[in-house]
């Protein structure tokens, strides 16, 4: 029993609660007790939902949970159990076709789901098992199984001679840089014959590896343990240990808690929902009452066996409710989502989204918010890699005050052009050397080595052709060293810690590299500590000045940071570089205080941290570099293209303000006449009062400057002024946790209404969780503006959960981003036509959806409520059973499915040239109370038409000319025809888009009616109780009276709209003619927008005195 | 490379683009408003025609309850002695013009309330009367155990008042023949309603079968007169069956269309013999009515007016709209 004593060495984390520790090799040798407790996963990647046998249970409950679903369950159950008028049939029909359509997509996506577990859980691998080689299945692999690649797992033996190995991580986080992995020391060598344990330790949930034990407790640390879901680079093949499998991988638990988003328009459906539901509740009340009344009336004759007690009234209430369901869409549901799901696709077969670089189109992962892509009232963009291009290019270099620029026209022999400073003085050789040299050195650029390996000691020239030969995690570090490569230093690789570099004079530099201090974003700096040829220790270190100057002497520094403000305010990413030279006793006390830090079991990090501060001090400053990062395709447009369409964009970035701000101008964001408001460390300190009453002061300033003239010239001052904010992330903290004693929420409001007085905001110098406090802060402000947050980085993905719709940007800082938005696009131009064409159009689409459903539904239900006034509230319905389960299914389903699919009630070119009319359905246009009461008050006066109009009609029964008189299901069904007829005319009316695929089904619906109805009435149906419809619908069409009334009734229902139509404003020239001459982001945003089209009838008058004043000051001028 | 390219671009394709050839119509005002002005001339059109024919229907009411205002029959109000006859006289000034309608109305008779409009089988009703009577027609189902033929509420509350016309020449009753056939819709007399069939004649075929609680005859005595007006064919049951859509309503009786009065009925004094049979006083009204019927059916001015008023908001509006939008465009000309 070798274990135990192993064991006790490690004892610092033997006992702690859930420590994670594994024998590896010890399977078969060992049953101990101390392992049989820990019963680690299996290693099956399971993301599938369902199983074949708890597919239909689950699904169902899950289903049944949505209190839609549930409801139309409860009146399935009243109608099966409690004597109702309609059969059971009438609303289980359209709730089992409801269940069956979503169960059949869910059912299909988990399908997926398994076939691609399946591929990864059956991936064969090669297993170390009893010292033998063996080829397994993925998921039979246990935990302290040695394996060949794959699973997080700690190295023990790579091919490379170093005891390491490579991997990008860019299916993890995005990173992109080769990450070097170390093996376990003592285990590399006989990998079939280990014996060993592992000890992990919790930091926060995931364990992280501590020891490993074979003969004594040697310590791990993340750099040797690689997590599944890494790629090997430069490395043949691994050995190592699985740690965690399955379900336990960090992959698999980073897949995990995307909250589930919401959009507003299913809010809208929610709160129209409960008002039918009172009508609904309102009628089936007032129909029992009355029937109560009616029936105690003396004289009228009550069925025999017909009792009044209350529980028959509580069973007539049913009856009623059962009756009425119908106002309630069971349909509109499976309709939403079919629209949403089908919809999506569009934005994906986009080709304008298709990059050729990456070969690949856009992607929807949430098709739940398309609708809300076209209510955007905020936009949060982060800066690099959104705005910009995040493709850097190195542009100048200042070295010790002197600007130097490369220009690639000039032919000088080294590139090297001097604006203001001399060249080759030797003094400025050396510090030129020295300044390259540093460059070369202090990164953690790699060398791909496929080139590496082409190139033999003798031909080194050719290397300089390899351009793209770097990788590493930031695009600047690239950007720097090919910028070295440009002035003559090449830097060749890392080889066994020995840095190479080519130098101007074709020579190879070998530097040892001792120390690499990593980049972090809290000290914003990064060293190397490295050894030359001539025994010399240097510390080169390269940062953001603001961090650099601190540490540097002060002489230097002024002279250079006249460059660097100057560079930071043309948009170019700025760092200074410095060095030192380290004495042989200071580099021997450094190294070991390093190495110390490193080895640390606890609190690493901080340790780390310390421990480089303490070396980082006391540099020389050598120079500045001066790095541009380009403004991706089109940003400027698309940003004004947003800011015309209404919306606000903020900037939230982490880069420094001058940067930022640049950038800000550059994409016009600012521009010239911007009025600019700065809230940010430099002018909290200006007053030289404590921070906060300097803050409060300023923030009541602004919001009077800002307020005030809107106040007193409303319409003159906003028109030529706009405004913009700069806040710092040290302000923001201020503004959002100001001290207890201080009213913080006083400083919210006043900071917000400062914001939103402003047309754009920039906010630099931001945290990744400082992004989304922003963004939560303005979701959560009055009249919860619909907030969108776009960006391409890990630093933006809690920005991106946070907003009502995030957006991805498939760009170089990795997937992650990607992965947790809703939508992810490749360009930040794309942005423009998903939110104005796409956007819009979907809103459009899905409000009238929602309107048209619930209109369509009431006047179906109206006459059979108005019915009961006629026969005695008896539940008689009015319709017959077969036209009331198919009228949502069939008979009206398809038109309004194509409409809210085809729609295109302004054409994409102009949605995109004419980004004002985004503005038509700001804050929910078209489904708030107006629009909702309009359509309402539709649906009721064609109930009402409808019923009474067949009522006249029958007063007479005797229709037909050969005196016989029709009854009460000939009455229904004139009714009924009226109904599907105006219904769905009444959607051609409103189709401003009509292909062949509208055509088809709008014609084809009335077709399938009429055929319908001539082959329900013509045939004597065994299974039906009674033959009611039996060539009622033939004889009614044989009666001259029915055909004209039919008509009459429609037309007359119809009468109204087009009247609307032709009195509203002729929108199509119009529209053509506006976008070109006045759009103009100066146009005053006091002039309410222009009228909603076709969902605003109340403003028909107003429409012609709109339009008959002069249209634009451009056409005027 | 290639087939990757293609499998990953999206197809360009007009339906993928949204940019499938589309027609969008523009409701102008140079293509409304003529067409309200068609519409509008049209439906005034229909309805003056309507308007004019229904105004030439001849319609001729009694009311026969017997309570009230009316007088006629009250001697049979009270449903002592029955049967009951009573005798409704009219005198007709000018020619009632043929083929003449009989109907007879009953108001505040609700055909059409649930309970009572399911309560019918009409499997039964199809010929099958050896099974079991379908649930909804109880309590109208069985009588000692044997199905009530045909059973359910409606058939049980069948309309049984019958009517004959007499013409007072010289004091003479002349009776005026009253067709009964062809009262009911073909495809109920023809296809949906079958009598039982038995070896021997109709009455074998209702065998094991009781006659409603409110009929004095079983079905196949309804019409003594005529054999194929029997059981489930018999006419007036066939329209009785077709329950009625409100509670006010007319059902066709009779059609005078043979003999002397094939033209209609000529000016004269004329006696309508009723048997009072069917009691509604305690809860409403009925009525005898004579009628003429016109391609538009019976009488219906509703529709002649509904026309000629939609039609008139048509061309109203079609003028509005002429001005509005000559004002209209004159502004925009200017602007």
């Amino acid at each position: 029993d070798v274990i135990r004593p192993v064991n006790a060495l490690c004892h610092l984390h033997e006992k702690r609660v859930g420590s994670r520790t594994i024998c590896v090799g010890c399977r078969s040798s060992l049953t101990t007790e101390a392992f049989l407790q820990q019963a680690f996963c299996d290693n099956r990647i399971v993301s599938s939902k369902y199983t074949v046998w708890n597919f239909l249970p689950k699904n169902l409950f899950k289903q049944f949970r949505r209190i839609a679903n549930f409801y139309f369950l409860i009146i399935f159950l009243v109608q099966v159990i409690v004597d109702t008028p309609t059969s059971p049939v009438t609303s289980g029909l359209p709730l089992f076709f409801v269940i069956t359509v979503t169960a059949i997509k869910q059912g299909y996506e988990d399908w997926l789901r398994h076939k691609a577990d399946n591929e990864v859980n059956k991936y064969l691998v090669t297993v170390v098992e009893d010292g033998q080689r063996v080829r397994k299945e993925s998921e039979k692999i246990k935990v302290g199984d040695i394996v060949e690649v794959l699973e997080d797992l700690i190295l023990l033996q790579s091919s490379r001679d170093d005891d390491t190995c490579f991997v990008t991580t860019a299916s993890l986080d995005g990173e992109s840089n080769h990450k070097t992995h170390y093996t376990v020391p003592d285990t590399e060598k006989e990998v079939e014959l280990l014996n060993a344990t592992i000890e992990f330790a919790s930091v926060h949930i995931w364990y992280l590896p501590i020891c490993v034990a074979v003969s004594a407790c040697e310590s791990l640390g993340p750099e040797n343990l690689l997590l599944k879901g890494a790629t090997l680079k430069n490395t043949k093949k691994i050995y190592g240990v699985a740690v965690y499998t399955g379900m336990e991988t960090k992959m698999a638990l980073n897949y995990q808690g995307k909250s589930q988003k919401r959009s507003a328009v299913e809010k809208s459906i929610n709160a129209f929902l409960i008002v039918y539901l009172f009508l609904l509740v309102g009628k089936a009340l007032v129909c029992t009452t009355l029937k109560y009344v009616w029936q105690s009336r003396p004289g009228e004759r009550v069925q025999p066996g017909e009792i009044r007690t209350l529980g028959d009234m509580f069973t007539d209430f049913l009856s009623f409710m059962v009756l009425f369901n119908f106002i309630i869409p069971v349909s509109m549901y499976v309709t939403v989502e079919m629209q949403k799901f089908l919809g999506s696709f569009f934005i994906t077969w986009d080709k304008d989204f298709f990059d050729t670089e990456i070969q690949e189109g856009a992607l929807v992962n949430t098709s739940d918010l398309n609708e809300e892509l076209g209510q955007v009232e905020y936009v949060f963009t982060d800066k690099t890699g959104t705005l910009t291009q995040n493709n850097m290019e190195f542009i100048e270099c200042c070295i010790d005050g002197f600007q130097y620029k490369y220009r690639e026209s000039q032919a000088e022999l080294d590139g090297f052009s001097v604006t203001d400073g001399p060249i080759y003085k030797v003094q400025e050789k050396e510090m030129e050397d020295l300044f390259l040299r540093a460059l070369c050195l202090c990164h953690t650029v790699q060398v791909k080595e496929s080139q590496l390996a082409e190139v033999d000691g003798d031909q080194i020239d050719s290397i300089s052709g390899a351009q793209c030969g770097f990788i590493a995690s930031s695009p600047d570090e690239v950007a720097l060293v090919k910028g070295a490569m440009k002035y003559g230093f090449t830097f060749l690789g890392l080889e066994c810690k020995n840095m190479k570099i080519l130098n101007r004079d074709n020579d190879v530099e070998v530097y040892e590299l001792l120390h690499m201090l990593n980049f972090d974003p809290v000290r914003r700096r990064m060293s190397v500590i490295v050894k030359s040829k001539t025994g010399e220790t240097l510390l080169f270190c390269k940062g953001a000045d603001s961090s650099m100057f601190p540490r540097l002497r002060r002489e230097e520094v002024d002279r250079i940071q006249v460059h660097v403000q100057r560079n930071a305010k043309e948009g170019y990413r700025t760092l200074c570089v410095a060095y030192k030279q380290l004495s042989t006793e200071v580099y021997v006390q450094v190294d070991a205080s390093l190495r110390e830090a490193r080895l640390a079991l606890e609190d690493r990090e901080e340790k780390l941290a310390a421990a480089y501060n303490r070396v980082e001090t006391g540099m020389t400053l050598i120079g500045a570099t001066a790095v541009e990062d380009r403004l991706q395709e089109q940003a400027a447009e698309t940003m004004e293209a947003l800011q015309s369409a209404g919306m606000k964009v903020w900037v939230l970035t982490g880069d420094k303000m001058e940067t930022a701000k640049s950038t800000c101008y550059a994409s016009r964001l600012f521009q010239q006449g911007t009025e600019l408001l700065e809230l940010t460390v430099r002018t909290l300190e200006e007053g030289g009062r404590p921070r906060e009453e300097r803050l409060l002061q300023l923030l009541q300033e602004y919001r009077l400057y800002l307020l005030l003239p809107c106040v007193v010239y409303r319409s003159w001052s906003s028109a030529g002024q706009d405004y913009g904010l700069i806040v710092d992330g040290a302000t923001l903290s201020l503004v959002l946790n100001a001290s207890p004693e201080t009213d913080s929420s006083r400083y919210k409001s006043l900071f917000l209404t400062i914001c939103q007085s402003c047309t754009s905001v920039l906010c630099c110098r931001m945290a990744p969780l400082q992004k989304a406090q922003i963004v939560r802060m303005v979701k959560n402000s009055k009249g919860n503006p619909i907030t969108l947050s776009v960006g391409d980085g890990a630093n933006d993905v809690s920005m991106i959960l946070e907003a009502h719709v995030g957006i991805g940007i498939k760009g170089k800082e990795g997937r992650q981003a990607v992965r947790n938005s809703d939508y992810a696009i490749h360009k930040l131009k794309h942005l423009k036509k998903l939110l104005l064409a796409h956007g819009h159009l979907y809103y459009v689409r899905i409000a009238h959806l929602v309107q048209y459903f619930f209109y369509k539904n009431l006047c179906f239900i109206l006459p059979q409520f108005l019915y009961q006034f006629y026969c005695g509230y008896s539940q008689q319905p009015l319709y017959d059973a077969a036209y009331l389960t198919m009228y949502n299914i069939n008979f009206t389903s398809m038109p309004i499915l194509a409409y809210s699919l085809f729609e295109q009630h302004i054409c994409i070119e102009i949605l995109l040239d004419s980004p004002t009319l985004y503005r038509q359905m700001a804050k929910n246009a078209l489904l708030r109370w107006g629009p909702f009461s309009y359509w309402t008050l539709l649906g009721i006066f064609h109930g009402l038409l409808f019923f009474f109009g067949a009522f006249f009609l029958f007063s007479n029964p005797a229709l037909l000319s050969t005196g016989q008189v029709f009854g009460n299901w000939a009455f229904g069904t004139v009714v009924f025809t009226v109904l599907v007829f105006t219904v769905t005319l009444k959607l051609a009316l409103d189709t401003r888009h009509w292909t062949w695929i509208n055509h088809f089904v709008i014609w084809g619906s009335l077709s399938f009616y009429i055929v319908f109805s001539f082959f329900w009435g013509g045939i004597i149906w065994p299974f039906l109780e009674q033959q009611r419809l039996y060539f009622v619908f033939a004889n009614m069409l044989s009666s001259v009276s029915a055909w004209l009334a039919i008509v009459l009734l429609i037309l007359l229902s119809l009468l109204p709209e087009v009247l609307l139509l032709v009195l509203r404003r002729p929108r199509g020239p119009r529209v053509r003619q506006v976008p070109a001459t006045t759009v103009s982001r100066y146009s005053d945003p006091f002039i309410p927008s222009l009228p909603a089209p076709s969902f605003l009838p109340l403003t028909f008058f107003f429409s012609f005195a709109n339009s008959s004043s002069p249209p634009s000051p451009a056409s005027s001028a | 490379m290639k087939s990757q390219q293609a499998a990953n671009r999206p197809d360009n394709t007009a339906f993928t683009q949204q940019r499938l050839p589309a027609w969008q119509p523009m409701l102008s005002a140079h293509f409304v408003i003529p067409g309200f002005l068609l519409i509008g001339m049209a439906f005034i059109g229909i309805g003056v025609a309507l308007y004019i024919t229904s105004q030439n229907i001849q319609v001729l009411e009694k009311d026969y309850t017997g309570t009230g205002q009316y007088t006629a029959c009250s001697e049979c109000a009270d449903m002592q002695t029955i049967p009951c006859i009573c005798n409704v006289t009219f005198s007709l000034t000018t020619l009632f013009t043929g083929p003449v309608f009989l109907y007879y109305g009953l108001s505040n008779y609700y055909q059409n309330y649930r309970k009572y409009q399911v309560s019918r089988d009409d499997v039964q009703l199809w010929g099958d009367v050896t099974k079991s009577p379908a649930d909804a027609c109880a309590p109208y189902q069985y009588i000692d155990n044997k199905p009530i033929a045909p059973c359910g509420s409606i058939a049980n509350s069948m309309f049984n008042d019958t009517f004959s016309l007499y013409q007072i020449i010289n004091g003479t009753m002349k009776l005026v023949p009253l067709d009964g056939k062809g009262i009911a819709w073909w495809t109920d007399y023809n296809i949906k309603f079958r009598n039982p069939s038995a070896q021997g004649s109709l009455q074998d075929a209702f065998n094991g079968t009781m006659k409603p609680v409110n009929w004095s005859k079983p079905a196949y005595e309804l019409n003594p007169s005529d054999m194929n007006d029997n059981g489930f064919l018999n006419q007036d049951f066939l329209v009785w069956m077709r329950t009625a859509a409100l509670p006010d309503f007319q059902k066709l009786y009779r059609r005078i269309t043979s003999g002397d009065y094939a033209l209609g009925l000529p000016p004269g004094d004329y006696v309508l013999q009723i048997e009072y049979n069917y009691a509604v006083k305690d809860f409403g009204r009925k009525k005898v009515v004579f009628s003429n019927v016109t391609w538009m059916g019976g009488k219906n001015e509703f529709l002649g007016v509904a026309y000629i008023v939609v039609g008139s908001l048509c061309l109203v509006m079609s003028v509005v709209m002429l001005v509005v939008y000559a004002k209209y465009k004159f502004a925009d000309e200017n602007a």
